[in-house]
C-alpha cells in the first residue's frame, strides 16, 4: 500500500526525522491560508506540489516553487488542483490531482538519495545512499553503481551507528557546510530513525529523494515515499485513513475488500484461477497461444462460493471481458464451490460471452456435474493447453 | 531415496486445532504420514482424532507448548497452519524446541517479522520451508502440507517450485508421463523465506533418488538467477524449467508477496535467460512442462 508524501512527512516528523514545514490541503482556499501562514512564519518562498502516488511530479509540471506571495501560491494552486498530472508513473492518461501540499521553501546546498529497502538476497533491510538526488535511483544503479553505498540492518541490533557513520562519511555529507560535525550528526540521526521507522511501521519502501542538505549545514528530508508491507495490515489499524481511494484502481480494491488477488490488465479474456503461480501461468498460456488476458486473479486456496461469485461477478461486468477462462486446479481448493460460484454469479448476471472452464483437482466430479445440470454454455477442457486454445480460439470468433 | 521427509518423520502439526490446520492434518495421517502431536497454546491436554490409510482410527495428543510435544513425542518436524500475526513465533518456537525441519504453510506473514526468523535461526541446525508454501511431499512416504496426495507417484524426479497450484499442474503432468517424483518441495511465494532453489537443488543434486529436477520459478527478486549459477557449477542431474509471469505488468504484486517486478528487475525475461544459459531446459508453455523434462532422459 503506498500513501502520499505528506502522509510520508506527518510519519518522518513522528520519528523525529526533519522535514520542511508543510500544510495538506484539498481546495485553493486551502492552499492561499497555508501559503499566507508559511510567509508569515518566515518562510518568503513556498512550494505547491501536487500529491498524487506516482513519482514524477515536478517534470509533470505537478510542484512550482512560489515566491511572490499567498496570492500567487493560490494561482498555482488554482492550476494544479484538478490537473490531469502525466508523469511517465501514471501512464498516458494521468492521474487526476486532488490534494496539494504547502510547503516551506528550502534553501538547498546538495541533494542527496537515501532509500530503504527489503533486500531478498541478504534477508534484510538494505540502507541505499548516493549523492545523485532528485534522479531516479535505478537509473543511477544502472548507469553508476558505483555511487550507491549500502548497508545491511542486521534486525537483532537496528542500523548501528558505525553503519550510519560510514554512509555519511562516504557520502562527504558534512563537505562545505558551516559546521561538518553537526551536520554528519545530523545525517546519522536522520538514518537511524528511518532504519527504526522501516521496522516499526512495517514499510516495503522509505525513500527520501532528494536528502536536502542546505546551505546552513542542516539536514531535511525533502521528499516521502513509502509503500507499507500489506501483510502487516492487521497490526496498523491507522494504515485504514491513510489510504487514498482516488489513487487505487476501484476493481482491485473491490477486490481487495472480498479478499481477492486481483490485477487489471489490458486484454480481453477474463481469467479466474486458484493459486498465484497458477494464475501467472494461465495469463502466459494465453498471451502464448495468441490471446491477451484482462485481468489477474487468484481466488486463493480456501475461497468460499461467496468469493467465486465475487469474483465472476466482476469478471463479467467489465465491459472489456469478451471471454472467460477459469483454470483450477484443486488442491484444498474443491472444484465443487467454483462450479457454484459460477452458476451462482451468471444466474444473477448472463453469460453473454464465451466461457471455457478446466476443472482438475478435489470433488472434480462433482464440480463438472454441476456446471452440466447449469444449463449454461459452457465449454469444458481436458488441459490447460486446452482451455487456453479453446478461449482464445471463442473470444476471436466472438 | 528423497530428501527432507520419507516414511520416518515424525510431525507434530502446531495450530492443529484451527479450521486449516485440523483439515489438512486430517489429510496428511489420512496419506499416511506419521502425525504423532499437536500444538495449540492453551488446548494442551485435548485428543485429536484422525483416520490413517484404510480407515484406522488414529488418536494424537494436543500439547500447550512444541517443547513438550518434542518431549512427549518426539516429533522431529513441525507443520504450521498459525494465522499469519502468529506464525514467526511459532517457527521461532519450533526451532527452539528442536525441530530439524519446519514446514510453514501460513500465508501473509509480514516480511519484517520474517527479517527477524532467518536472522534468529541462522547457524542453527534446522531447515525451514516456507512460509506461504504447499509443503513437502515424498510420494508414497510422507506428505506434510496441503498438496493434494493423490496426484503424485513414486518416483525420481525432484520438483521445487516458488507456486503452490502451479507445482499441482507440473506434477500433475509428470504423473501422467509415467514419471513419478522422489520429493517435491514448495519453497513459498514470499521475499524472505526458508529453503531456496539453491539449498533445494543442492539436496536433490546429492541425493540418489533423484534423477531430474523440474523447477518453477516466478517473477521477482533474484533466486532463479543465483540458482542458475548453481547449476550452471555443480549441478550434475539435468534440469528442466518454467517461470510464470512473463506477461505480469511491472509494479504490481501478482498475489504472492514476492512476485513483482521492481525497479525493472525480476523479470520473466532475464530469468528464462539466465536459466538457459546454465543449461536448464525451458518449457515454452505451462502446459509442457512435464514433456521438457521428459525430453532430457
Amino acid at each position: 500500500m503506498k500513501i502520499h508524501e505528506y502522509q510520508g512527512k506527518q510519519l518522518f516528523a513522528k520519528y523525529g526525522v526533519a522535514v520542511p514545514k508543510g500544510q495538506a490541503c484539498f481546495t485553493v482556499d486551502e492552499a492561499e491560508k497555508a501559503a499566507e501562514k508559511l510567509i508569515a512564519e518566515g518562510s518568503p518562498v513556498v512550494v505547491v506540489k501536487a500529491q498524487i502516488h506516482a513519482g514524477g511530479r515536478g517534470k509533470g509540471g505537478g510542484v512550482k516553487v512560489v515566491k511572490d506571495g499567498a496570492k500567487a501560491a493560490r494561482a498555482v494552486a488554482e492550476k494544479i488542483l484538478g490537473m490531469q498530472l502525466i508523469t511517465h508513473q501514471t501512464g498516458p492518461e494521468g492521474q487526476k490531482v486532488k490534494r496539494l501540499y504547502v510547503e516551506q521553501g528550502i534553501e538547498i546546498a546538495r541533494e542527496l538519495y537515501l532509500g530503504l529497502v527489503v533486500d531478498r538476497e541478504t534477508r534484510k533491510i538494505a540502507v541505499m545512499a548516493s549523492t545523485e538526488g532528485g534522479v531516479e535511483i535505478e537509473k543511477v544503479a544502472e548507469e553508476t553503481p558505483e555511487k550507491i553505498l549500502i548497508e545491511f540492518v542486521d534486525p537483532t541490533v537496528g542500523l548501528a551507528g558505525y553503519q550510519a557513520r560510514k554512509l555519511a562519511y562516504g557520502l562527504e555529507v558534512g563537505k562545505g557546510t558551516p559546521d561538518p560535525k553537526a551536520t554528519n550528526a545530523e545525517f546519522v540521526k536522520m538514518v537511524t530513525k528511518l532504519a527504526e521507522l522501516f521496522e516499526k511501521e512495517d514499510c516495503s519502501l522509505c525513500e527520501v529523494n532528494p536528502l536536502i542538505i542546505t546551505k546552513q549545514g542542516k539536514v531535511i528530508a525533502g521528499d516521502s515515499k513509502i509503500n507499507f508491507d500489506d501483510n502487516a495490515a492487521g497490526r496498523h489499524k491507522d494504515w485504514d485513513s491513510l489510504l487514498d481511494k482516488d489513487e487505487e484502481d476501484p476493481v482491485e480494491l473491490e477486490a481487495k475488500d472480498a479478499g481477492l488477488s486481483y490485477v487489471s490488465l489490458d486484454g480481453d479474456i477474463g481469467c479466474l484461477v486458484n493459486g498465484a503461480g497458477l494464475a501467472m501461468a494461465t495469463m502466459d498460456i494465453i498471451k502464448h497461444h495468441g490471446g491477451n488476458p484482462a485481468n489477474f486473479l487468484d481466488v486463493g486456496g480456501g475461497a468460499t462460493k461467496d468469493q467465486v461469485t465475487k469474483a465472476f461477478t466482476m469478471i463479467l461486468s467489465s465491459p472489456k471481458v469478451k471471454g472467460i477462462f477459469v483454470n483450477i486446479f484443486g488442491g484444498i481448493m474443491k472444484c465443487d464451490v467454483i462450479a457454484e460460484g459460477v452458476v451462482a454469479a451468471t444466474r444473477e448476471l448472463g453469460l453473454k460471452v464465451p466461457l471455457v472452464v478446466r476443472l482438475e483437482g478435489t470433488n472434480v466430479e462433482l464440480g463438472k456435474k454441476i456446471l452440466s445440470e447449469s444449463g449454461l454454455a459452457i465449454q469444458a477442457a481436458d488441459s490447460m493447453a486446452d482451455g487456453a486454445k479453446k478461449i482464445v480460439l471463442a473470444t476471436k470468433a466472438a | 531415496m528423497s530428501i527432507l521427509v520419507n516414511k520416518n518423520t515424525k510431525v507434530l502439526v502446531q495450530g492443529i486445532t484451527g479450521s486449516a490446520g485440523s483439515f489438512h492434518a486430517k489429510q496428511c495421517l489420512a496419506y499416511g504420514t506419521q502425525v504423532v502431536g499437536g500444538c495449540t497454546p492453551n488446548r494442551g491436554g485435548e485428543t485429536f482424532s484422525g483416520e490413517g490409510p484404510g480407515g484406522k482410527a488414529i488418536s494424537i495428543p494436543v500439547f500447550d507448548t512444541v517443547a513438550e510435544a518434542v518431549k512427549q513425542t518426539g516429533a522431529d518436524t513441525s507443520c504450521i497452519f498459525v494465522p499469519a500475526l502468529g506464525a514467526a513465533d511459532a517457527i521461532l518456537e519450533a526451532v527452539d524446541a528442536g525441530c530439524k525441519l519446519v514446514i510453514c504453510i501460513t500465508e501473509g506473514i509480514p516480511v519484517t517479522d520474517m527479517i527477524r526468523v532467518r536472522r534468529s535461526i541462522e547457524g542453527k541446525p534446522v531447515r525451514l520451508v516456507g512460509p506461504n508454501c504447499p509443503g513437502v511431499i515424498t510420494p508414497g512416504e510422507c506428505k506434510i502440507g496441503i498438496m493434494p496426495g493423490h496426484i503424485h507417484r513414486t518416483g525420481k524426479i525432484g520438483v521445487v517450485s516458488r507456486s503452490g497450484t502451479l507445482t499441482y499442474e507440473a506434477v500433475g503432468q509428470l504423473t501422467a508421463l509415467g514419471l513419478g517424483q522422489s520429493t517435491c518441495v514448495g519453497i513459498g511465494g514470499d521475499p524472505v523465506a526458508g529453503l531456496d532453489f539453491v539449498d533445494v537443488l543442492k539436496l536433490f543434486n546429492e541425493d540418489e533418488g533423484t534423477q531430474a529436477v523440474m523447477m518453477m520459478g516466478e517473477i521477482g527478486g533474484n533466486a532463479e538467477e543465483r540458482a542458475a549459477e548453481y547449476i550452471k557449477a555443480h549441478m550434475k542431474k539435468p534440469v528442466a524449467g518454467f517461470i510464470a509471469g512473463a506477461t505480469a505488468p511491472p509494479g504490481k504484486r501478482m498475489g504472492h508477496a514476492g512476485a513483482i517486478i521492481s525497479g525493472g528487475k525480476g523479470t520473466a525475461k532475464d530469468k528464462i535467460a539466465a536459466l538457459t544459459a546454465a543449461g536448464v531446459r525451458m518449457s515454452p508453455s505451462p502446459a509442457e512442462m512435464g514433456a521438457t523434462l521428459k525430453s532430457l532422459l
